[in-house]
């Protein structure tokens, strides 16, 4: 027998007690939508997982209004501290229910239950944990004393990471006091209702989060609400630019975490098997499906071959397949759509003569699935150099020099992420300080904790989350400009004119 | 026989050059009792292209000084300032049709506000940056950086203070201004740009046109290698029109504000117009 | 046994441009890309993250078995204490006569007569299902004499039947930067291994990685041993602590597939001490099968030096035929 296809070791599926219908989360109780239910189905098997809510307009309108009353009512008038352990209450319903919302995950997400188990649902934790703490100590976010909450948030999540983009969202907002309503992705709403149960056994006062399911229409919606006062969104920047159209001329305070292509550089005196690794784990970690995965791989040319050659021995060791199994490197693509789209542009990527690599993988029956590929002979005019993937392909460019390398990975109207590899300290601080880009990992890549802000530059988005900047982007200053301002009083120093 | 006066001819600042308007345009500036002062130039788009141009190939060098050295140069500036305060009190009386005592009120503020502004660029990365204790092996840390270049609409009601109190905080953390001058207040934006020609503020850095902004904001609204657009002085442009312009290059946006208080000094103007980067290095003993 | 007829002073004058001395040496060690420490951690972590289960486990178990050099290196040793281990050796499991003998015995050089005569007919090439004998030689663990009694220590064990030589490094020398003098010792207790037939005993260059300290320093040993012409590379001595870990194991792995990429050769190595549990040596399978490929994980290519991780995967073993938990007293000791 071959070792190396390890026998299938698929998590079970017997911890999950799923609903066949899923309501919307408003005001804290399960409720119908008026609009026509959907069904989710795992992309895996192309199966049914349960069928989920539709808001239309009036239940978007129940939901803001829900939020609005726990707003005025309960949140924004409670304490700190009280608000703090309620978050520290999720965090810990969340590390006991680990198991079961990494399959669930899994399930409707097709992600490797690997990565839903070891990055995704620990880091779910550690977001409540962490602004948990922050609740009752807001005067030091750097916003002046006792700064205010906005309001109601409105919060529009993607697909890629359904339960962690969650908690990007929801913890730094009720830690500062805003009550939410969020929707999150159509094909992926199955953890966050999961999450509206965990908020009821929380005890969450009802209406400080409401979960509502549905498409494009629902969010705008949502976004558009006049009730709202800020508005988070975390996807693509084309729906991006559409909600910074759409909010422009209010009031409402907005940030965005969209799009990305981000360069990963790699130096000839790069360490080179962790740098492989890096690449590996920068363009391939769930399936490519990150805003910030590093698709553009910068090679130095002195090393391409080499690390062209070594990447595709490593690429042959992943493993395809069962998102459910725990061996699985690479899991189902979220949606055909999605496959459409990676396939699209990968057949523009050929037909513009770049060479095409894939790795050779059993592709199941069922399901969206797409084997890691490499492009090499790119050239930053080439669409797969420019355009969002949004899917395991990896498109390699070279370089010659350090500077060669800045401007090449700078030559973009994103700005999300990058990454350097080499064993030279001084030259990671110097092209670190020139790369505009909103996280920068220096032999190391796709790392987030909660401490750590996280967002672009440029067309990738603006506003920051994780960190003190994450909670900043849900307050305001008690008096507004008052606190800074210098001393109007002058002494005459002048020693010209006089008057 | 009294003298003859020599009046200045006012012309657009871009790139460190004062050209006149491509267009070859014009409008006449009057005082405030409605007396000729002079004929300022009219900016077209293609002087905001320029205008674009020229802040894009300043932000290296401005962006890459260090902060100490931006924080010298712009101090330099109050002190220039301070040298021809006459000269601004003068333009400020003429246009505005303030008090002497109101104008050196004004000059005073417009100098202080520089100055308060130039000791922030060494500190402000201070303030709004982190050392972020990550749960792993990692050195992390997040620093704030300029975003490029800022187009202003300069406050619309004030000849100087309005101008400064923009413009200076745009610069602290090494962006590049293209800013347009109050339409019928624009003279001391000239005077202002005279003194930063001679100052050690690199060409470009800042920009100034005079003319309509109704007629040029759109053009930056909307010029995508403008990465911030700060409509304080748009208060009476459509500028819900020019947010959403600017919203294609997703750029970052300031609302207008009205009053006296428009553009108060404040930290958050200057963090307003910076990207934070968060760096990650592995940190590893063996 | 056989082993492979590589001239190390050739191979090594092609790769350094020159004569293996401390400069030549150390201005090739010193161009090798460095180890980024976070990362090879990570990595190894991942790795012990595959789950292995049912067949795959039943056939790992069995492997892991066959891989082992059942080791006694204690100053209490007597004839008696390794004659108990060869039987384990022979008979890891009474009860089960399915179950695969180890791949070798490890002991001190003056207990090689003992252990041959033990093994009698099973004595021989693991690779045939029979067992070895290795010898740790050249003034184990430390490494201190002077190298005419490292050399006639290894030639002893050699003489009296031991298939394989587990040398230690000059790791002083290594760390003060005499490359040179590292590598003709490896040359040298190589030369020792030569039986009057012309054949070789296998050597097994022990870097004790846990002395040489940092993962770079570890890659250039592991580089310098085998161009010095050493079998295998492993990990320790079992006398230091920390002895072999996931990460220092996969990062000579690495080293060991670098250099088949460079010349075809297969090197072997050996993970030693600190390796108890079946679940563990499962991860070193693993890596083993993930970094250089499965055809790595036969006797002559990758061994664990262990002693108590035997009866660990044969409780294993039990539980996996009987379908119930297994305890101590079903398994014996040696």
């Amino acid at each position: 027998m071959s070792f190396l296809e390890y026998a299938p070791a698929p998590e079970s599926q017997a911890i999950l007690n799923l609903r066949s219908e899923y309501g919307l989360f408003i005001d804290g109780e399960f409720r119908e939508g008026h609009g026509t239910p959907f069904a989710s189905i795992s992309p895996a098997t192309e199966k049914h997982v349960a069928t989920i809510a539709h808001a239309d307009a009036s239940d978007v309108d129940a939901a803001v209004a829900a939020a609005r009353r726990a707003y005025d009512r309960t949140w924004s008038r409670m304490s700190g501290a009280n608000r703090g352990k309620y978050l520290f209450r999720i965090a810990r319903l969340v590390q006991e229910r680990s198991r079961e919302l990494a399959v669930a995950e899994s399930l409707d997400n097709g992600k490797p239950i690997k990565e839903s188990r070891d990055v995704d649902v620990p880091l779910v934790a550690a977001w409540f944990f962490y602004y948990a703490g922050w609740a009752d100590k807001l005067d030091h976010v750097g916003l002046g004393a006792a700064p205010a909450p906005l309001g109601v948030a409105a919060q529009v999540i993607p697909w890629n990471f359904p339960l962690l983009m969650l908690a990007w969202k929801i913890a730094p907002a009720l830690a500062a006091g805003n009550t939410v309503v969020l929707k999150p992705a159509e094909t992926t709403s199955l953890t966050a209702l999961l999450f509206a149960e965990i908020v009821q056994q929380a005890d969450l006062p009802p209406g400080v989060v409401n979960i509502i399911t549905g498409a494009g229409e629902t969010g705008a919606a949502l976004v558009g609400h006049g009730d709202v006062d800020k508005v988070a969104f975390t996807g693509s920047t084309s729906v991006g630019r559409a909600i910074a159209k759409q909010v422009a001329g209010t009031s409402k305070k907005l940030t965005l975490e969209l799009g990305g292509k981000a360069a990963n550089i790699v130096f000839d005196d790069a360490p080179i098997d962790q740098a492989i690794e890096g690449i590996v784990n920068g363009i391939f970690f769930n399936q490519g499906h990150v805003c910030c995965a590093g698709s553009r791989l910068l090679v130095q040319e002195s090393i391409h071959d080499e690390v062209i050659d070594r990447l595709k021995t490593r690429l042959s060791t992943l493993r395809l397949g069962d998102p459910l199994d725990k061996n699985t490197d690479i899991g189902a693509i979220n949606s055909a759509e999605q496959l459409e789209r990676i396939r699209e542009l990968s057949d523009v990527g050929e037909a513009e003569g770049a060479e095409r690599w894939t790795a050779a993988c059993t592709i199941p029956e069922n399901g969206f699935w797409y084997a890691p590929t490499i492009f090499t002979n790119v050239s930053t005019s080439h669409r797969i150099a420019r355009e969002e993937i949004f899917g395991p392909v990896l498109s390699v460019l070279t370089f010659r020099t350090p500077a060669e390398a800045i401007a090449k990975a700078n030559n973009t109207p994103y700005g999300l992420s990058a990454g350097i590899w080499t064993d030279k300290g001084s030259r990671i601080l110097a092209v670190a300080d020139k790369l505009r880009a909103g996280v920068v990992w220096a032999n190391t890549f796709n790392r987030f904790d909660p401490s750590s802000p996280f967002g672009g530059y440029k067309e990738s988005g603006y506003g920051r989350e994780g960190g003190r900047h994450g909670i900043a982007a849900y307050l305001k200053t008690a008096a507004p400009a008052a606190a800074v301002a210098p001393a109007p009083a002058r002494k005459t120093v002048s020693k010209g004119a006089t008057k | 026989m009294t003298r003859l006066a020599v009046p200045k001819t006012y012309k657009l600042y871009i790139g460190g050059a004062f050209p006149r308007s491509e267009s070859g345009r014009t409008y006449e500036i009057v005082s405030a009792k409605g007396a000729f002062l002079a004929n300022a130039a009219k900016a077209s788009r293609k002087d905001a292209r320029d205008a674009v141009v020229a802040a894009r190939a300043a932000v290296g060098g401005w962006s890459g000084a260090t902060a100490y050295n931006r924080g010298q140069v712009l101090y330099r500036i109050a002190e220039l300032l301070e040298g021809r305060r006459a000269q601004f009190v003068a333009e400020i009386v003429d246009a505005e049709g303030v008090s002497a005592a109101a104008a050196n009120a004004q000059v005073d503020t417009a100098i202080d506000r520089w100055v308060w502004y130039a000791g922030w660029t060494d500190k402000y990365a201070q303030v709004a940056g982190n050392a972020n204790p990550v749960s792993g092996p990692y050195f992390n840390i997040s620093v704030p950086e300029p975003t490029g270049v800022v187009a202003i609409i300069a406050p619309q009601d004030s000849s100087l203070l309005g101008l400064v109190s923009a413009v200076a905080p745009a610069l602290v953390a090494g962006n590049t201004v293209v800013v347009v001058a109050s339409e019928t207040l624009p003279l001391s934006a000239i005077s202002l740009a005279e003194v930063l020609a001679t100052s050690d503020v690199p060409k470009g850095v800042v920009n100034v046109l005079t003319g309509s902004p109704a007629e040029i904001a759109p053009w930056l609204a909307s010029h995508q290698d403008v990465n911030a657009l700060d409509l304080v002085g748009a208060g009476a442009l459509d500028w819900i029109d020019l947010q959403i312009a600017a919203a294609d290059t997703l750029k970052r946006v300031l609302p207008p504000e009205n009053g006296p208080d428009a553009a108060a000094p404040s930290l958050d103007r200057i963090t307003a117009f910076v990207e934070t980067k968060t760096v990650w290095h592995t940190k590893g003993l063996i | 046994m056989t082993s492979t007829q590589i001239v190390p002073g050739e191979r090594a004058v092609a790769l350094l441009g020159g004569e293996a001395n401390d400069a030549n040496l150390r201005r090739y060690l010193h161009g090798i890309p460095g180890v980024d420490a976070v990362g090879l951690e990570q990595r190894a972590a991942g790795l012990g993250t595959r789950s292995i289960k049912t067949t795959s486990k039943a056939w790992a178990l069995d492997r892991i078995i066959g891989l082992v050099d059942l080791t006694t290196l204690e100053g209490a040793d007597t004839p008696g204490k390794v004659r108990s281990l060869v039987a384990k050796a022979v008979t890891p499991d009474p009860a089960d006569p399915s179950c695969p003998r180890v791949a070798a015995v490890c002991v001190y050089g003056d207990m090689v007569p003992h252990a041959v005569q033990a093994l009698g007919s099973a004595h021989g090439d693991p690779d045939q299902g029979k067992i070895a004998v290795a010898a740790v030689a050249t003034a184990f663990p430390s490494g201190r004499s002077s190298r005419s009694i490292k050399l006639e220590d290894t030639a002893d064990a050699v003489a009296a039947g031991a298939d394989e030589i587990d040398m230690v490094i000059d790791r002083g020398a290594f760390l003060a930067g005499r490359f040179g003098q590292v590598y003709d010792e490896i040359v040298a207790v190589k030369e020792a291994c030569r039986r009057p037939d012309g054949t070789y005993a296998h050597l097994k260059v022990i870097l004790e990685t846990g002395e040489l300290n940092t993962y770079d320093n570890v890659r250039r040993a592991s580089w310098l041993g085998i161009l010095a012409g050493g079998d295998f590379i492993k990990t320790s001595t079992g006398k230091v602590a920390p002895a072999a870990t996931l990460p220092v194991t996969l990062l000579m792995l690495e080293v060991v597939r670098d250099w088949h990429r460079l010349s075809g050769e297969k090197v072997g190595v050996k993970p030693a001490g600190g390796i108890r549990a079946s679940k563990d040596a499962i991860k070193y399978l693993v890596t083993v099968a993930e970094t250089v490929g499965e055809e790595w994980l036969t006797p002559h290519l990758f061994r664990f030096g262990a002693s108590s991780l035997l009866n660990d995967v044969l409780l294993q073993r039990q539980k996996m035929t009987t379908g119930h938990y297994s305890g101590p007293d079903y398994v014996t000791i040696d």
